[in-house]
């Protein structure tokens, strides 16, 4: 077993002449909660999903538990994509189904209780389902794997906050201690408190990546406000839109 | 006793400052056995590792003992806690001369209110 979980090396995706990730050079460890941070547009997704293989890197390496992105790694990670690939006329009893046969460290007694603690019918059709019960469903599925690398694109978009912080203490008391989970987000100050470590992306480079007391202790301020001054919208040419 | 988390200040000196409270006021007995790191972490709502930190932070201290099977239980010392609880209550005191001087008070005058405030 590596050390290091994640490893990037000079890592850049382009898509066609435009450039979504540029030279990114990360380290990861084990056991931890990382928030990829980031405005619309500054790689984050790309990342993810170069991380899960569903993009190959224009150039650069990529090493996931000592291992290029393939069969080993697809094993030991479990992603949440920032859509939903599910067919809506299934259950969740259907899906669970459907994962336990793909995925060995797939526990489905353990996405029973997450319902159940969720309060979710998982007879219920996926159709049937609001946009925030779907998002949870989605969740119970991807948290109820025993993987080394949980990828959480977006989990908490679309849910109340109510359930926020609900589905937050999910992934904090659900996720493997070994195991390291990626969660990208806009929405800084609800997650900041669960994490260890964030990154700040901004047009496809890495131009933060520390702790979160770290952050807090040299800036005296919240991770949340440190974004909103280091992002702050300026108009072009003093433009007013 | 909730814990309360402000957005300047390092969470982990929050929380290891709010158990350092929890144990002076005898919330955590001397000698009890505290609760594992999970299940505060589950508590507070925040990550384990950050609070993992804050309870290393009370053994540098001598607050509390790692015990190899018991886990991690409140020191037997009273002294030490004493001594804490003692050095918390003059920070106190030393805060509240700094509001009444921003107020205008001199601390004669602030000493004054506080006698006042006895007698009622």
């Amino acid at each position: 077993m590596s050390d290091l979980l994640i490893q990037c090396t000079a890592l850049t995706k382009a898509y066609g002449s435009k450039l979504a990730l540029r030279d990114v050079n990360l380290s990861i460890g084990r056991g931890r909660i990382i928030g990829l941070l980031g405005p619309n547009g500054s790689g984050k997704t790309t990342l993810i999903k170069l991380l899960c293989g569903l993009l190959q890197p224009t150039r650069g390496t990529l090493l996931i538990d000592g291992q290029g992105v393939g069969v080993h790694s697809k094993s030991i990670i479990s992603y949440l994509p920032d859509k939903m690939y599910f067919a809506d006329w299934m259950k969740a009893t259907d899906l669970f189904d459907l994962f336990a046969d793909f995925y060995q460290d797939f526990d489905r007694t353990k996405a029973m209780e997450m319902c159940a603690s969720l309060g979710v019918n998982p007879t219920d059709r996926i159709k049937s389902m609001s946009k925030g019960t779907k998002e949870k469903v989605q969740l119970v599925m991807v948290m109820s794997r025993k993987a080394q690398l949980y990828l959480l694109d977006e989990p908490i978009a679309g849910v109340d906050p109510a359930a926020r912080d609900f589905i937050l203490s999910t992934i904090l008391t659900n996720y493997n201690e070994e195991g390291t989970v990626l969660i990208s987000t806009h929405l800084i100050s609800d997650i900041e408190k669960v994490l260890d470590e964030v990154i700040f992306l901004k047009e496809g480079q890495v131009m933060l990546h520390n702790s979160v007391d770290n952050i807090r202790e040299s800036e005296g301020k919240s991770v949340d406000a440190l974004f909103r001054e280091v992002f702050r919208t300026i108009p072009i040419e003093g433009g007013n839109y | 006793m909730e814990w309360k988390l402000s957005d300047d200040r390092p969470i982990y000196l929050q929380l290891y400052e709010q158990l350092t409270r929890r144990i002076v006021s005898g919330i955590y007995p001397p000698g009890s056995k505290l609760p594992p790191v999970r299940e505060l972490a589950a508590e507070a709502g925040v990550n384990p590792n950050t609070m993992q930190r804050a309870l290393q932070q009370l053994e540098s201290d001598g607050l509390a003992v790692a015990n190899r099977t018991a886990g991690r239980v409140v020191t037997d010392d009273i002294a030490a806690i004493e001594a804490i609880r003692y050095r918390m209550a003059r920070e106190i005191i030393a805060a509240f001369y700094a509001a009444a001087a921003e107020l205008g008070y001199t601390r004669q005058e602030a000493a004054a209110l506080v006698k006042e405030e006895e007698s009622l």
